[in-house]
């Protein structure tokens, strides 16, 4: 089996603009989460005002050609990328042998919706040619592979709000396959507009504390009452382990293992047993050659919602059994909000940086836990993870649909 | 009505902005392909917003006859008519 390794990371999120400003905002239990920065909610009547909205602006970073080429989830992976690529030292790689694996789970929402507000105002005439190549879901992907020249490939994955772990699942399969010795991959997402809000709100799937923002996300918290919407993007630098020892990069954490299910239960909502979603898990452990007492830490999929965040425990619960007293939980969404196809990127980021630096990252807004919680949850504030011996941890994705998807990630 | 100059002025904008050259290096002889580097999706990105701006209609037909900057400023002028 080819090992693979973590080299690069990149994000930009509501947290921060980078890896170091997200990772220093989440260890310090902030809230990326505000009230929106327009007046959607009073014009269209929405029942949701905020959201976790970028910190740092793609406009800000990058060139005016380059954000009127690129929907905004592609410009937000775009920025990500290029983090990510020169924190791995931006390496020397046959383009045939570097493939670009970035998602989406909603695509370019923000181009599809902007381009109909034209055609309705001013007519046909008037839609852009760049319309198509900037609404396409692969469109981040593609430019990842146009920016750094990947041509071993550039696939985009999508199942929702796991589409960014399963494009990390993919890059390492493209890595384990021969198909490349270094992949880019991730998630984005730029969804934060009137339609994708209302919509979720429509399912009664957003918290409606419009009233308190920034205490809105509160995974496990017996007051929950929805997810928050976030935007932004996480991208990690895959390599075989033999490429990256032979030009000496340093290296953050090795994924080693994989697990992918599918429900087939219902559209939206979770089959109420989390059977797929253990079996996620405990594929990608068994992958990973470990067993449930070598997990030290988990990053949960946990967006809030009073149905979802316990079924997900409990599938927690069920797998580690009594060795859940000796995981730490962590549900960063809680300052994050939920970046749909972008989480499970962002949230890879965070379970590399845990194991990295031996902390796991703090659940904030939890003032009264769920009763039935029996996983040591990680509250307000950061706690160490065992300073010796080789570490693993568990990314856990979940989408709209049924798709289930858990890495496992372990100490360099 | 906008006037040669007018055109190229608001030309060499839209070409900016499209393509994060200065406005100035926009001048009426240089050639889009050749000059500027502009591709075949960027230049009917760069018609489109010209046909809003100057209120006229510039057919997919005669877009390839637009060499240059100034052929561009030329029809412009004349379909304002």
């Amino acid at each position: 089996m080819t090992e693979v390794v973590v080299t690069g990371l990149g994000t930009t999120s509501p947290l921060g603009g980078d890896v170091a400003t997200t990772w220093e905002g989440a260890l310090a239990g902030r809230s990326g989460v505000s009230t929106l920065d327009n007046d959607w909610a009073e014009t269209y009547g929405m029942a949701v005002n905020f959201a976790g909205q970028l910190a740092v602006q793609p406009s800000e970073v990058l060139s005016r050609p380059e954000t009127k080429r690129m929907d905004p989830s592609a410009q937000m992976a775009i920025v990500a990328t290029r983090e990510a690529w020169a924190d791995a030292g931006s390496p020397e790689v046959d383009p045939e042998r570097l493939g670009a694996v970035v998602s989406s789970g909603i695509g370019g929402v923000w181009t599809l919706l902007s381009a109909w507000d034209t055609m309705k105002e001013k007519g046909a005439s008037r839609v852009l040619p760049m319309t198509v190549p900037m609404l396409m879901p692969n469109s981040p992907a593609a430019y990842v592979s146009l920016e750094l020249t990947a041509r071993a490939g550039a696939h985009a994955p999508v199942s929702a709000c796991a589409s960014g772990a399963e494009a990390i699942a993919m890059g390492y399969e493209m890595i384990q396959q021969g198909r490349a010795d270094v992949v880019v991959c991730g998630g984005t997402e730029a969804a934060i507009h009137p339609l994708p809000i209302s919509s979720f709100a429509a399912m009664a799937a957003l918290s409606k504390r419009n009233d308190d923002p920034q205490a809105a996300s509160r995974p496990y918290d017996t007051e929950r009452d929805g997810f928050v919407l976030g935007e932004g993007s996480g991208i990690v630098v895959l390599e075989s382990a033999e490429h990256a020892a032979a030009r000496g990069a340093r290296v953050y954490a090795k994924l080693l293992g994989l697990g992918r299910t599918a429900d087939g239960h219902h559209i939206a909502a979770p089959e109420p047993e989390g059977k797929g979603q253990t079996r996620a898990m405990q594929q990608a452990v068994e992958m990973a050659g470990l067993a449930v007492t070598d997990i030290a830490h988990v990053n949960a999929h946990a967006t809030s919602t009073p149905v979802g965040d316990m079924i997900e425990a409990r599938a927690i619960r069920g797998l580690l059994g009594s060795h859940s007293d000796q995981v730490l939980l962590s549900a960063t969404k809680s300052m994050t909000g939920h970046l749909l196809g972008g989480a499970g990127a962002l949230e890879s980021v965070f379970t590399i940086k845990a194991l990295q630096e031996r902390v796991a990252p703090p659940t904030i807004n939890v003032t009264s836990p769920d009763p039935e919680l029996e996983v040591d949850l990680v509250r307000d504030t950061p706690r160490a993870l065992p300073s010796e011996g080789q570490l693993a941890a568990i990314n856990n994705s979940f989408g709209f649909g049924g798709h289930n998807v858990a890495l496992v990630f372990g100490t360099a | 009505m906008a006037d040669t100059n007018e055109i190229l002025a608001g030309l060499a904008e839209i070409v900016a902005e499209e393509t994060g050259l200065d406005a100035a290096e926009v001048t009426a002889e240089k050639s889009f392909t050749d000059d500027l580097d502009i591709d075949s999706l960027s230049m009917m990105t760069i018609v489109t917003l010209a046909e809003e701006k100057f209120d006229v209609r510039i057919p997919d037909e005669e877009v390839k006859n637009l060499t240059t900057v100034g052929d561009a400023v030329t029809f412009i002028e004349g379909a304002q008519k």
